[in-house]
């Protein structure tokens, strides 16, 4: 009885198949990254808490109204300015009444200690803002306190913060520099 | 006809094509591996606003996502921005049960890790979004990222 070995299977269309789902999987696959500004909200207050009154001369009130208009401090400023004012405002300006007060802190990271600005930045928004203008508010923002840590970070390494590798760095300019904006709690102002 | 015969003799060897089937699996296995099905159909439109400060989103799978934009089907919708979770469009009182099922749907140790991902249309009203962040406030869903494209933001 001679037993008929088993028949080859033709091979030859299995690169045709692997073309097929390989088609497939081409169209199919999304090679988008997710970037965005990222932001940590407060968590939510009780209502029986006390605002925490802060001196005027540390706060840098930044409002945006329904027709996409800043104000600045009390002044209509436009968005191209917003972003040296931020600056201007969270350095130290020793002796001077009308920038915020400061104060030495011992950062660990750097083993240096180092005036801190108690300057906040607060963003106040209207209900009818245009989402568009308060994500280039909260840009230019960020970019300023990517500006200062870069220029820390120049002074005290030779290298721009980006380019740091040594996460103790990294660290250290982030607690040196930290990302001082708060949002207010809603408020309707301007209505529609 | 003889001369036909000497050109075959010597013609190029035939590329052996034995291995494109495994070429070609290798290929299929990349792409498979580094594919993300998307989960969602969007209903809104979205036209994300640019930014220059802008982070990657790491670790897709702590991403939770919440779309806010005018519905595509404007004429059976309307153009006033709506909230989209999952595949249905949602009211704001049904974003803290969002969060909550999102929560549970991942590792207990992942769980502090999630962000929030917010894709919202440049022409959106903040009112909306404001409602959005004040309830993610209340779920304790505190780490949100405003999603953007890489490019110069407007002047």
């Amino acid at each position: 009885m001679a037993r008929k070995a088993a028949p080859e299977i033709n091979a030859g269309s299995m690169a045709d198949i692997a073309f097929l789902l390989l088609i497939f999987f081409l169209v199919t696959t999304t090679m988008d990254v997710d970037t965005g500004i990222t932001r940590k909200l407060p968590p939510p207050v009780e209502d029986n808490v006390e605002d925490i009154i802060v001196k005027d001369r540390n706060i840098l009130k930044v409002l945006i109204n329904s027709h996409d208009r800043l104000l600045i401090d009390g002044k209509p400023g436009d968005i191209s300015m917003l972003k040296r004012i931020a600056i201007d405002f969270m350095a130290i300006h020793p002796n001077d009444a009308s920038y915020p007060e400061y104060k030495p802190k011992f950062i660990e990271e750097l083993g240096l200690e180092m005036d801190m600005s108690q300057g906040i930045i607060s963003l106040k928004n209207d209900r009818g803002t245009s989402y568009e203008m308060y994500i280039t508010v909260q840009n230019e923002l960020a970019s300023a306190f990517h500006e200062m840590k870069d220029e820390l970070s120049m002074r005290l390494f030779g290298l721009k913060y980006d380019q740091l590798i040594d996460e103790n760095k990294i660290n250290g300019i982030n607690s040196a520099i930290p990302v001082r904006i708060s949002e207010a709690e809603p408020e309707d102002i301007g209505g529609k | 006809m003889s001369r036909f015969k000497m050109k075959k003799g010597k013609g190029s060897a035939s590329i052996n094509t034995s291995s494109l089937p495994d070429i070609i699996f290798m290929l299929l296995f990349f792409f498979m591996v580094t594919t993300v099905m998307r989960e969602v159909s969007l209903k809104v439109k979205l036209k994300l606003p640019q930014a220059t400060e802008v982070q990657k989103l790491d670790k897709k799978s702590l991403v939770s996502y919440i779309y806010i934009g005018p519905p595509v089907k404007s004429k059976l919708y309307g153009t006033n921005s709506r909230i989209q979770l999952n595949d249905t469009f949602a009211n704001i009182d049904e974003i803290q049960e969002f969060v909550a099922k999102e929560r549970e749907d991942r590792d207990e140790a992942d769980r502090k890790f999630i962000t929030t991902s917010l894709k919202v249309h440049g022409m959106t009203k903040m009112g909306i979004v404001t409602d959005v962040k004040q309830e993610l406030r209340k779920a304790g869903a505190l780490k949100i990222n405003y999603s953007t494209r890489k490019g110069r933001a407007k002047n």
